[in-house]
This record gives C-alpha cells, sequence and structure tokens, in this order.
C-alpha cells in the first residue's frame, strides 16, 4: 500500500493486485505493535487512506499467468481481468510457520497450545475463545524460535522479529492475567531494533517475566489438562520440566504461498532459505535479475513493519527512475 | 581333483568348528526328509535360479544357462561316455575331452541323441555366456542398474569361466571339421572352419587352450566368487537341518559368506549414497578378513539386501556380528536405573522414545484404549529406559542387556497378559529378546484392529485416500503387513503401486546408521517420498514414530499421520459432539475430517 | 612464619579454568571425523529430551561443552550413562549427528583409556 500511494505521488498509475478479500494482510490480524504498542489500525488506516480512490485495488484476485508483450507486462487474473503494465513489484510478504508441522509441541492435538498469532488474535478480540480465568492462577509458557533456526523444520534462518513478539506478548499477558506466571523459553534474544532491550527490561523489571535460557524439546499432556514442557535451564545447566496452563508457540516466517508461483511465472531467484533473492543485498535490494520487476517487503526475508515501510518507499524511488528511463 | 581336496579340507574345518547343537541337527536332519528338501531347494535355486528369474527374467537365464546348462552338460556328458564304453569308472576328464580321445568313434547306443544333446547344451550355455559378457557393459538390459565391480581374482576366474565354452566349441569343430563327429552345431562350424583354417595344427592347441582354461577356472574358484558353486550346496542342505547364524561367526556363518557369487543383485536395492558399504562388498571383506569400519557402520540394516539375496545369505546377521566385534561393549552399567513399584494392569502400553516426539501417536492411542474401556497402564509416560535396540544394532549387546533386564523385569512384574507398542523398533526387541514369555506383544496396529473385531471400536469407511508405507523394523524386521493395511483398509482406501510389502523403501531415519549425514539421509528420504506419493493420497500412514518424523520433516504437501492418529480421528468425527468439536478444532486441512 | 606474614600476599588455588591449560586432543579428533559438532548452539534441546536425564545428572550438551573447551576429565563415566537411544539426534536444530559424536567419543575414549 505505501509503494502504492509513493508511486502515485510520484504520477504513476498503480494497479494493486491481492489476492484475500480485504486489504491489510497479517497486520490486519494484529493487537498491538511493537515497539510503541499502537494499535495495528493507527498504521493500516493511514495506509488505506493513501491509496483510497487514487490506487485501482483489486481485490480477491489470483494471477493466473504474466506474459511480456512488447516491452510490456500482461497480468491475467482469476477474475478474468487483464493488467498491462511497465513494470512489476512483488510484495507477496510472508505466512507463518504451520506449527501443526513441530509435532513436538503439540499445536493441533492439545487445545492449549496456540500460536502468537491466535493471541493476537484473542487480544484484538476477534475471535471470542476463553483463553485462561481472567482472576486465575497458573503459569503461560511462550516458546521462541518454532519452524525457526530448525533444520528439522526446513527453516535454518531466522525469523527475526518473533523475539521481541514473544516479549511483547509476555507483557500483555502479564496485564491481562495478572495472576498468571510468565516464562519465555529462548535460544537467544534478539533485540535488534530501537527500544527493544528497553522492553526487554521493563519485561523483567515491571511486569516480572521471566526468561528461561533452553529450547523447550517435547510437550505432554498431564492428568490435570495442563501441558508439560520438558526444557534444559542451560543456564542452571540442569534438564527441568514445568506444567503449563497456557503455552504461545512463536511461529516464523515462511516465503507466502502465492511467492511460490510468482516464481515460477516471473522466473525470479530465490535463495536457500526460499525467499526472493535480489540482485545485491547492499545496493540493489529491490532489484530482480529482471528488468521491470522490483521487490519490496517481506517476501525478501523476515522483517518488522516499519523496515517493510521503509523498503516500500525505497522501492518506489528505483521503480520512478526505472519508469522515467524507460520512456 | 584340486578342488575337491581343498573342499574336503573346508568342509571337516567347518564339522569341527561347529557347536554341538548344531552338529546334533545336522546329524537329525540328515536322516530326515529335510535332506530331500534340501536336495529339491539346490535344484530350484542353485540350478535353475529361480529366485533370480523373479527379478529379471532374462538375467535368471543367464545365470540359469550357465549353472544347469554346465550341470546337465557334464550328467549328459557321462552318459555318453558310460553308453559308449560301459564301465565302473571313467576318468574325469574322460568325458569332458571325449570327442578329442574317441574322435573315431562308431555307433553307440543313442549316439544321435548324444550328440544333438551335447551340442545343444553347448549352445544353451553359450547364449548364457553372451548375455554374462553383454551384462558387463550395459547391464541394465538384465534389469540391473548396477553390476558388481569385480577385482582381479575375480576377473581371472570370470574370463576363464567364459573363455571355456568358446573354446570348447572351437575345439569340438575342429575335431568334427577332421573327422566328422560334431553334432548339429559343432559339425556344420567345424566344416565351415575347415573351409579357410589349417585345422591339423590349430586342432590340438585349442584342445590345450580349453584344458587351459578349464584348469585356470578350477585352480581360482576357491579364491573366487565362484566358490558359491560347491559352498551353497553344502550351505542349502545345513539351513534345512536348521542351522543358521546367530551372536557370533560360526562355521555356518563362514559357509555363508563364502556362498556369496557377488551376483550384485543387492546393489540396486541399497539406498545408501555411497557404494562401499553395499552387501556385497562387505561380504567380500569379511571373507577376506578385512572388513573396512566404515563398511561395517555406514549401513541402515534396513534388510533389503538381506530380502532380495537369492542365495540367502543373513547380510543383517552378519553385519551386527561385525559391529559387536569392533564396538566398546559393556562399559555402561546403567546403576541409576531403579525398579519402579509394580503397577497392575491387563495391557501394558510402552510408547518407546521416538514416540515422545509425536505427542499426537501417544493422544491417539491413549484416547482410542480410553474409548474401548481397556485397564491399561502407559508404561514409560513418565519417560521410561530405552527398549534397548539402538545399543544392539550398535553391536553392543552387553550394554543393550542391562536395560532390557530392567523393562523385562517392570514387565513382568505388572502381571500384564499383553504388551502394546506404538514402535516397531521396540516391537522387534521385545519379541525377540526379551523373552517374555506368555505375554502377548503387539504392535500398536495389531492390537487396534483386534479391538475393532471385538466391537470395542467403532470406525467407518470414509473417502480418504491412504499411502501406506511398510517400515523395516516392522515389514521385513517382523513380517507384519498385513494387519496395518487390513486395519486403514476400514477408515479409508489404501493405494499400494509403489515399492511396498517386502520391497519397501527404507524412510532414510534410521538408528541402525551412525554415519550418514543430515543431508544424506534427507536425500534418501526425498527418494522414498517421490515413490511412495505417486498416486497423490490425501495421506501418508505410518506405523513407525520415527518413519513419521522422517517423512513429515519433508512431506510439505501431504500430511503424514500414524495409523492410530488416522483411526481415532475416524472414531471422533463419527462420535459424540464433543468429539467433533475436538477434532474441528484441532485440523487445519479439512479434507474429510 | 606464614607466606602471608612475611611478603603480604598468600598462594592459593585459582577457581578459574585455565583454558591455556586444556587438552584440545579429543576435540581436535572430534572434529575431523565430524565438523558439525562445533555447530552447537547449546540450545539445551538434547538435554531437554534425553532419556538418561531424566533419571540421573547426565547432562549431554554440558559433555560436548567441556569437550570443546579440553576439560576432559571423568568423560568416559559420564558417557556410559547414555543408552544411545537417538532423540538428541531427532531433536537437534542444528542437525547435528549426535549420535555419531557419542559412537567416536566412546572409541576414543575406550581405546586411550585415557580419560576414564
Amino acid at each position: 500500500m505505501e509503494a502504492s500511494a509513493r508511486l502515485t505521488e510520484l504520477g504513476f498509475n498503480v494497479v494493486l493486485v491481492e489476492r484475500q478479500g480485504r486489504l491489510g494482510g497479517h497486520v490486519d490480524n494484529w493487537d498491538f505493535l511493537f515497539p510503541d504498542r499502537k494499535p495495528a489500525a493507527n498504521i493500516l488506516n493511514p495506509l488505506k487512506d493513501a491509496i483510497n480512490y487514487k490506487v485501482e485495488v483489486k481485490l480477491s484476485s489470483e494471477i493466473s499467468s504474466i506474459k511480456k508483450l512488447n516491452g510490456q507486462y500482461v497480468t491475467s487474473l482469476s477474475t478474468g481481468d487483464f493488467i498491462k503494465t511497465d513494470a512489476i513489484l512483488v510484495a507477496t510478504g510472508f505466512d507463518l510457520f504451520d506449527a501443526v508441522k513441530k509435532e513436538e509441541y503439540g499445536y493441533g492435538i492439545y487445545e492449549k497450545v496456540i500460536t502468537a498469532a491466535d493471541l493476537e488474535e484473542y487480544f484484538s478480540g476477534k475471535n471470542g475463545h476463553k483463553l485462561l480465568r481472567k482472576d486465575g492462577r497458573g503459569k503461560i509458557g511462550i516458546l521462541h524460535c518454532v519452524g525457526s533456526r530448525d533444520e528439522k523444520a526446513g527453516n535454518e534462518y531466522c525469523s527475526k522479529v518473533c523475539c521481541v513478539t514473544g516479549v511483547k506478548q509476555a507483557m500483555k499477558l502479564r496485564e491481562y492475567f495478572p495472576g498468571y506466571e510468565v516464562y519465555c523459553f529462548y535460544m537467544d534474544l534478539r533485540m535488534f531494533g530501537r527500544y527493544f532491550e528497553d522492553l526487554y527490561k521493563e519485561a523483567q523489571e515491571k511486569w516480572g517475566v521471566q526468561f528461561i535460557r533452553g529450547r523447550v524439546s517435547e510437550a505432554s499432556e498431564t492428568h490435570d489438562n495442563k501441558i508439560m514442557v520438558k526444557f534444559e535451564d542451560t543456564l542452571a545447566g540442569k534438564p527441568m520440566k514445568i506444567s503449563l496452563d497456557l503455552v504461545i508457540l512463536l511461529t516464523g516466517f515462511v516465503p507466502a504461498a502465492g511467492a511460490l508461483q510468482l516464481k515460477e511465472l516471473l522466473s525470479l531467484e530465490t535463495g536457500k532459505d526460499r525467499f526472493f533473492k535480489p540482485v545485491d543485498e547492499h545496493l540493489k535490494r529491490n532489484h530482480t535479475s529482471r528488468q521491470g520487476v522490483f521487490l519490496a517487503g517481506a517476501c525478501t526475508g523476515p522483517k518488522s513493519i516499519a523496515e517493510s515501510i521503509t523498503e516500500a518507499r525505497a522501492v518506489a524511488l528505483e521503480i520512478s527512475s526505472f519508469l522515467k528511463n524507460n520512456e | 581333483m584340486f578342488i575337491m581336496l581343498y573342499l574336503l579340507v573346508l568342509f571337516i574345518k567347518w564339522i569341527i568348528r561347529m557347536s554341538p547343537e548344531d552338529k546334533q541337527m545336522s546329524i537329525r536332519g540328515f536322516f530326515s526328509v529335510k535332506t530331500l528338501s534340501a536336495v529339491k531347494e539346490i535344484f530350484t535355486e542353485s540350478l535353475l535360479h529361480r529366485k533370480i528369474f523373479r527379478i529379471n527374467p532374462l538375467l535368471g537365464y543367464m545365470h540359469m544357462s550357465l549353472a544347469f546348462g554346465w550341470f546337465v552338460l557334464i550328467v549328459t556328458g557321462h552318459f555318453q561316455s558310460l553308453f559308449y564304453k560301459p564301465a565302473a569308472f571313467h576318468p574325469p576328464y574322460y568325458s569332458i575331452f571325449f570327442n578329442k580321445l574317441e574322435s573315431a568313434a562308431g555307433n553307440y547306443p543313442m549316439k544321435g541323441f548324444f550328440e544333438f544333446a551335447m551340442d545343444f547344451l553347448l549352445l544353451f550355455i553359450l547364449s548364457g555366456v553372451m548375455l554374462a559378457f553383454y551384462k558387463r557393459f550395459r547391464s541394465s538390459g538384465l534389469g540391473m542398474t548396477k553390476t558388481t565391480r569385480l577385482k582381479l581374482k575375480d576377473n581371472i576366474a570370470l574370463i576363464s569361466l567364459w573363455c571355456i565354452f568358446p573354446l570348447r566349441l572351437l575345439a569340438e569343430s575342429a575335431t568334427s571339421g577332421l573327422c566328422h563327429n560334431g553334432g548339429f552345431m559343432t559339425g556344420s562350424f567345424g566344416n565351415a572352419l575347415h573351409t579357410f583354417l589349417p585345422l591339423e595344427t590349430i586342432e590340438m592347441p585349442l584342445w590345450w587352450a580349453y584344458s587351459i582354461s578349464l584348469g585356470i577356472f578350477f585352480f581360482s574358484l576357491p579364491h573366487s566368487r565362484y566358490m558359491h558353486i560347491p559352498v551353497e550346496m553344502i550351505l542349502i542342505f545345513f539351513r534345512n537341518y536348521g542351522l543358521k547364524t546367530c551372536n557370533n561367526y560360526n562355521s555356518f556363518s563362514d559357509m555363508e559368506i563364502k556362498s556369496c557369487s557377488r551376483c550384485g543383485v543387492c546393489i540396486d536395492k541399497c539406498q545408501m549414497p555411497e557404494s562401499d558399504s553395499r552387501a556385497v562388498y562387505f561380504i567380500r571383506g569379511l571373507r577376506e578378513n578385512t572388513p573396512d569400519p566404515h563398511q561395517v557402520e555406514n549401513c541402515m540394516m534396513c534388510g533389503r539386501c538381506t530380502d532380495i539375496c537369492p542365495v540367502g545369505v543373513d547380510v543383517n546377521k552378519l553385519r551386527l556380528i561385525a559391529r559387536s566385534r569392533s564396538a566398546n561393549d559393556g562399559r555402561s552399567n546403567y546403576p541409576y536405573l531403579s525398579a519402579k513399584n509394580p503397577v497392575n494392569a491387563d495391557v501394558l502400553f510402552f510408547a518407546g522414545c521416538m514416540t515422545h516426539l509425536s505427542p499426537g501417536i501417544i493422544e491417539s492411542v491413549q484416547g482410542i484404549f480410553n474409548m474401548a474401556g481397556i485397564n491399561y497402564h502407559f508404561m514409560d509416560k513418565d519417560g521410561g529406559a530405552c527398549c534397548g535396540r539402538p545399543l544392539k544394532l550398535a553391536g553392543r549387546n552387553k550394554d543393550a542387556e542391562k536395560l532390557i533386564n530392567f523393562n523385562r523385569e517392570e514387565i513382568l512384574n505388572s502381571g500384564a497378559e499383553t504388551l502394546v507398542t506404538s514402535c516397531p523398533i521396540c516391537l522387534k526387541t521385545f519379541r525377540e529378546d526379551y523373552n517374555l514369555k506368555h505375554i502377548r506383544v503387539l504392535h500398536h496396529s495389531q492390537f487396534i484392529l483386534g479391538l475393532w473385531y471385538e466391537e470395542k471400536i467403532k470406525i467407518s469407511k470414509q473417502l480418504v485416500t491412504l499411502a501406506y508405507h511398510d517400515p523395516c523394523e516392522l515389514g521385513r524386521g517382523l513380517s507384519v503387513y498385513k494387519e496395518p493395511v487390513e486395519l486403514l483398509n476400514r477408515i479409508g482406501i489404501v493405494r499400494t503401486s509403489y515399492p511396498h510389502g517386502t520391497d519397501s523403501l527404507c524412510c532414510g531415519g534410521s538408528l541402525a546408521d551412525t554415519e550418514l549425514s543430515m543431508q544424506e539421509r534427507d536425500a534418501i528420504t526425498r527418494e522414498a517420498l517421490g515413490q511412495i506419493l505417486v498416486n497423490n493420497p490425501q495421506y501418508l500412514a505410518t506405523s513407525c514414530p520415527l518413519c513419521k518424523k522422517t517423512f513429515a520433516k519433508l512431506s510439505r504437501e501431504i500430511p503424514v499421520m500414524d495409523i492410530a492418529e488416522l483411526v481415532y480421528r475416524n472414531m471422533l468425527s463419527r462420535g459424540t459432539a464433543a468429539g467433533k468439536r475436538k477434532l474441528r478444532k484441532r485440523t487445519k486441512e479439512t479434507a474429510v475430517y | 612464619m606464614m607466606v602471608k606474614d612475611k611478603f603480604g600476599f598468600s598462594i592459593h588455588a585459582d577457581n578459574q579454568v585455565n583454558l591455556d591449560k586444556g587438552d584440545y586432543s579429543l576435540l581436535q579428533k572430534i572434529m575431523a571425523a565430524e565438523p558439525g559438532f562445533l555447530n552447537c548452539i547449546s540450545c539445551g534441546s538434547c538435554t531437554a529430551s534425553c532419556t538418561a536425564a531424566s533419571f540421573t545428572d547426565f547432562n549431554f550438551r554440558v559433555l560436548c561443552q567441556n569437550v570443546r573447551r579440553g576439560q576432559n576429565t571423568n568423560l568416559m563415566n559420564e558417557l556410559s550413562k547414555c543408552m544411545f537411544c537417538g532423540k538428541c539426534r531427532l531433536i537437534c536444530p542444528r542437525g547435528i549427528n549426535t549420535r555419531k559424536i557419542i559412537s567416536l567419543l566412546h572409541k576414543e575414549l575406550s581405546n586411550t583409556m585415557q580419560y576414564a
């Protein structure tokens, strides 16, 4: 959306193709964003306003084929529409790792095991499920690196933003369910951005979130329907187990489902992590090896919302200079 | 002569080294009908090579023509000599060189028949030799993608063997050209040669060449793959008497090692990325007394080579013995394993180490047992000791013994009549090493099928396509093929048009191999998945937690589930509203469930 | 007269492990045969899933860490607690062949009997 808005400002016509029935993608499911805890709507609404009436938006449209004709790209959509453009911006974003695949943690088997995305939905009031009793007492566990940094899950890369998400959610959980202890089970705490370290400190000091350096190996159900997880507290050097009333899995990023199709249609290159590979990681982050095809956002790898918006602005400039040179 | 002596010495050594039980078994077997069944087996396998025919008809024909053809040739030749000059005993070379020695033979009973038969048999053998020659260059024509890489000793024996029959043809034809005593082939060939070759000068050299070729072959036989010719026959006798290779090298295992004909049929069956550890090279290493440690360790013990071997060499057992000899056994005491308080139940459920990493299986088995009202005890619920098989597969039998004793005590103390496990690896050791007397030891698919027969659980056939993978340990390891498929057929449609049953592929996750890297294993898994999922089933059903994890890692589109999970889902989907709700919450994929 | 009185200081045993004095020969052998040994990020999954660890004080991660730091005392005693079940290999996120490392250590320690 950001790129469309910028390109329109620069005087170009933009058609935005979205496979879902509404704009916003995953962010639309989030509750409050790090680091300043602003509501997701505070980002999405300005973006939507910026393109309102200025950008042609095609919702619920999937790409059937893309051909090059007389130097232009002709994209045909599942709705039957045809779009003729001089450039294409691939912003397919990401999908979340399907936690069912990490079967040791029992997602899909135990009711009390949910993902971070599920928790965001709960926080934003989207699903009416009852997670825990507000006045109850117990323990909640947040498991980092689910489906990331894991050769067995087929994703050896780090998904970057889940650690800070975990810390953010930990604090929210302590706020919502003050009678519950919250434990974060991590391998490393990747607090890469500005104010992130402050969030970590706040979680420890103000909210009493407990951080355990150890990756959970397996989860099982106790006789009183709690989830027992096994882990090693590597800093203490001992294997331990604990029974939890709720388990949150911080699932990582994987390339979006539509990305593979676009890869075939446009003959784009992907890296070992299956995300799209730009021509150069420093000076040409938005360019592909195909002339006129550009990349922006999480389709080139896990990144935060702020970084995606920055990239959107960058690619708008790149596309603009490309189109000007090609006139 | 030399061969006979060599064999006699070998035979005596074997008999001397046999254990008393084996000797008794042999003597008893000798005087029983087993001797006759042994003779029958020699006929069907050593001569007719029936097993090789099943692998590939041309390959079977090639082996048969050489073995059976030569055998009948010798026998017929012998009768020819007897019919010509009846005597109690002819020296062996008499029938071999009959056409030369009795080149001026007049009429004798059935002369025409013999002349025809000998030529026909020679032609029969020559067709085999040509196929063998062709196989060296294009083995795929005979159904073998790869064939054995031979060393010098084998090559000498091979070449001399191949030369024997063409040389015989030439020599007999030469004589026939001169004396006109040949059959339809040697006669006409001889006449043809006579027209442009100085047969008088080359006749003797040809017979010498034939004789030398024969000599080289027989002298090199004991040091080559062709030792299998005499030894395999002896092996068949003793095997029929009930001897087998057990936990250590014995006379029988020595016979097995020498019976390997290096036919190379095991090579294509092996899924390993590199070739040195394949069965044929491993056995060769054993025979030459220099098994490479890498050869010994780098094997998944999937059993495909053992299963396909036409001679019936128990390669898996031999590899285990080799491992136990080089393993540093007996260092682990496991003193920390102390007996638990016994819990009484009718049925014991042992999940095993691997199943604990797949909670879906545990939940499903417990759910099914609960719904069927079984009085069971989940033996290793809070983590138990390993069953001991991974140690046994590494050759560490003494260490495994400690774990086995610990678990066995708990099992026997529980008073249970049935032991059910969801892991075929555990199942195999429970059945073979635990000596659990009167306790029924079952795989969970067998037990659940039993529950259905007893009408303790209700399942219904639904329109869902399944592919079932036979795990190495359950299939080839324990010959349990039918029950899992039967159970699956009650809940869905099972399609099996890929290697299955005894030919099932190994998933690549094997605990028996410590050398393979993750990338090498992934390559094996991908290759296997490609074949198993060729029909695009909706689910891949497994009955082994290790197979499940190994396949699930790389099967991106098609979900992999254990039989218990599929049955439990089926039960929930037709059950109470609460059950259905539980089911809806758990699956992202809608399918039928 | 005590050293302290005469010189104003005393000599005491150093509680810090001196890595300069570590014995890295075992580590070298393992690295040569299985370079993945160095990929460990000490996540602790192996110890967490270990079958033996639920019975006794056996910590596979710490054992490997000690080998990496050249601290090889009492190694065989510890290693003999392993039941060789293979759960650690199945759970390791770095794909390290843990069972091969156990086999290698077993072989080396049994051969040399140096680190009993």
